[in-house]
């Protein structure tokens, strides 16, 4: 066996010091997804930096907004009092994610930076371009019931697996890192890439550089959201659609919205045609479909997943519905 | 018999070890190991300090058979690195009942026929004890209707919602819903 080592980072600088120093360290912050992939051989870090005695606060800011320690668990993010009052799609969606056990242990960071659960990813038996670069996909016209219907190359079509995230991009949140090249700040939807002849690169993160907080601007119209998430079983399991959105209506018209999907892309999904296409118009059941389709008029199915697609437009037209009913 | 028995070498030759000795402290007693850094906190406690407790289902953290507490926190043992949790207080099952023999929760298990196998009710007590506790800090579920309430109920859904990380292939549900909400139930009601 190869020896490996172990560094707990006292600070972010401490943190990126090491990473930059030590040959073939990976971040380790929970463990819940990378000591997985490690046993399955998967990834084979040579050195693991451990974050999470990194910051952890969870803090409004003086713009009304609200600043997330990379390190704070699930459990601190969904339990926060202002997440659940000013940001209820986002504690639903970090609860719709994992078990307790998991969210005790998973930092928000190492949310963000999951890896998918695609199986031929997982079996080292199998092709995957997202594995072994150049390798082929047998996803692709294997068992791909849980694969992308929008944003998939012939390369990969693996899905982003996260719940936290879909909530994230739909809140217009952003990341601040920290790296060799020091400290920045990037829209979380911009954050993970498409596939494309790439799959092997998911994000836009250099090696070594080190996310350090997520950032929610101040959003109103988010104390009107929520997350639903359809799925095989009734809880913890992976989604194959799930839907976070916030609705503002004024008198019967809708005046803004976030919408964003999971399960269904390579990376979480801001669905910013629905969007476009509702913005200004009548908040009815029509109009939330047209928008619906509007977002789905570029996706494809696969041989196990074509039904996601509809399975989409009726549950962005029904948790679009749901808000708008509840609003006053 | 002590609820807690150990094997008397708890120092082991690791593969790999890094910086030393490290500092745990398991059901209430500060223990030394070594180990390579890939050694899963239920490794340590199964095969290096004699604490078959904490069960392995699937080593991938879908089962949640090795659910251990970490200062109080339902965790999936087998996802844990033992490096990590230096200096943390861990309880498992051996250790749940204290001096004075089972715990509440345990009676309840063997009252309300909580398990058939038994392989994941070691997990499934520790995993209710924290659930308890999560509850009465008012910490919502995904089935929570009202995110803003400051205490949480345990009706069926949410006992079976937030429980969901614990499988039982025996299928001994029932039982064990029945054990939890007779343990519990008038604390949070």
């Amino acid at each position: 066996m190869k020896p490996i080592t172990y560094a707990r980072a006292s600070s972010v600088a401490d943190a990126v010091r090491l990473a930059r120093t030590t040959v073939g360290a990976k971040y380790l912050g929970g463990g819940t997804n990378l000591v997985d992939l490690m046993r399955e051989t998967v990834e084979r870090p040579e050195a693991l930096v451990d974050v999470t005695a990194l910051p952890a606060e969870i803090e409004a800011t003086h713009e009304g907004g609200l600043v997330i320690g990379a390190a704070a668990k699930n459990t601190a993010l969904a339990g926060n009092r202002i997440v659940r009052e000013r940001y209820p799609v986002l504690a639903r969606a970090v609860l719709a994610g994992g078990s307790a056990q998991i969210r005790n242990m998973a930092t928000v960071g190492g949310n963000i930076l999951q890896r998918t659960r695609c199986t031929y990813f997982y079996d080292d038996a199998a092709r995957c371009n997202k594995r072994v670069p150049g390798a082929g996909c047998d996803a692709i016209d294997g068992f791909n019931r849980m694969h992308s219907i929008l944003g998939g190359s012939p390369a990969c079509v693996a899905t982003h697996p996260s719940d936290m995230c879909v909530a994230l991009v739909a809140l217009d949140a952003i990341v601040h890192t920290d790296g060799s090249d020091g400290s920045r700040s990037l829209p979380l939807v911009d954050l993970h890439r498409l596939p494309g002849r790439h799959p092997e690169v998911e994000t836009e993160l250099a090696p070594g550089e080190l996310i350090t907080a997520v950032e929610l601007p101040r959003l109103p119209l988010a104390a009107r959201s929520t997350y639903r998430k359809v799925r095989d079983r009734a809880s913890y399991a992976f989604a194959l659609v799930s839907v976070a959105a916030a609705l503002d209506v004024a008198d019967g018209t809708v005046r803004d919205v976030r919408l964003a999907l999971g399960g269904v892309a390579p990376k979480p999904w801001r669905a910013w045609k629905a969007e476009e296409a509702l913005r200004g118009r009548p908040a009815t059941e029509a109009s939330f479909r047209a928008a619906a389709d509007a977002e789905l008029a570029d996706a494809s199915g696969l041989r196990d997943n074509a039904f996601k697609i509809e399975l989409a437009r009726r549950t962005i037209t029904a948790v679009l519905a749901g808000l708008a009913g509840e609003q006053p | 018999m002590p609820a807690t028995t150990f094997r008397q070498d708890v120092r082991f030759a690791a593969f790999h070890p890094v910086g030393g000795s490290m500092e745990i402290v398991i059901n209430g007693r500060t223990l030394e190991f070594s180990a390579d850094p890939r050694t899963s906190l239920l490794d340590l406690l199964r095969d290096h300090l004699g604490l078959p407790g904490a069960k392995k289902g699937c080593n991938q953290g879908a089962c949640g058979a090795c659910t251990v507490l970490a200062d109080g926190e339902r965790i999936n043992a087998c996802l844990a690195l033992a490096v990590q949790y230096q200096g943390r207080a861990i309880t498992t099952v051996e250790g749940l009942g204290g001096d004075g023999g089972l715990h509440p929760l345990q009676r309840a298990f063997i009252e309300h026929d909580g398990f058939q196998c038994g392989y994941c009710t070691p997990g499934q007590l520790c995993s209710a004890v924290a659930m308890a506790g999560e509850a009465e800090r008012g910490l919502p579920s995904f089935v929570t209707d009202d995110l803003s309430a400051d205490t949480m109920t345990l009706d069926h859904d949410e006992l079976r919602e937030r429980m969901s990380g614990n499988l039982c292939r025996c299928g001994a549900y029932n039982g064990i819903v029945e054990a939890i909400t007779s343990t519990f139930g008038n604390v949070l009601a």
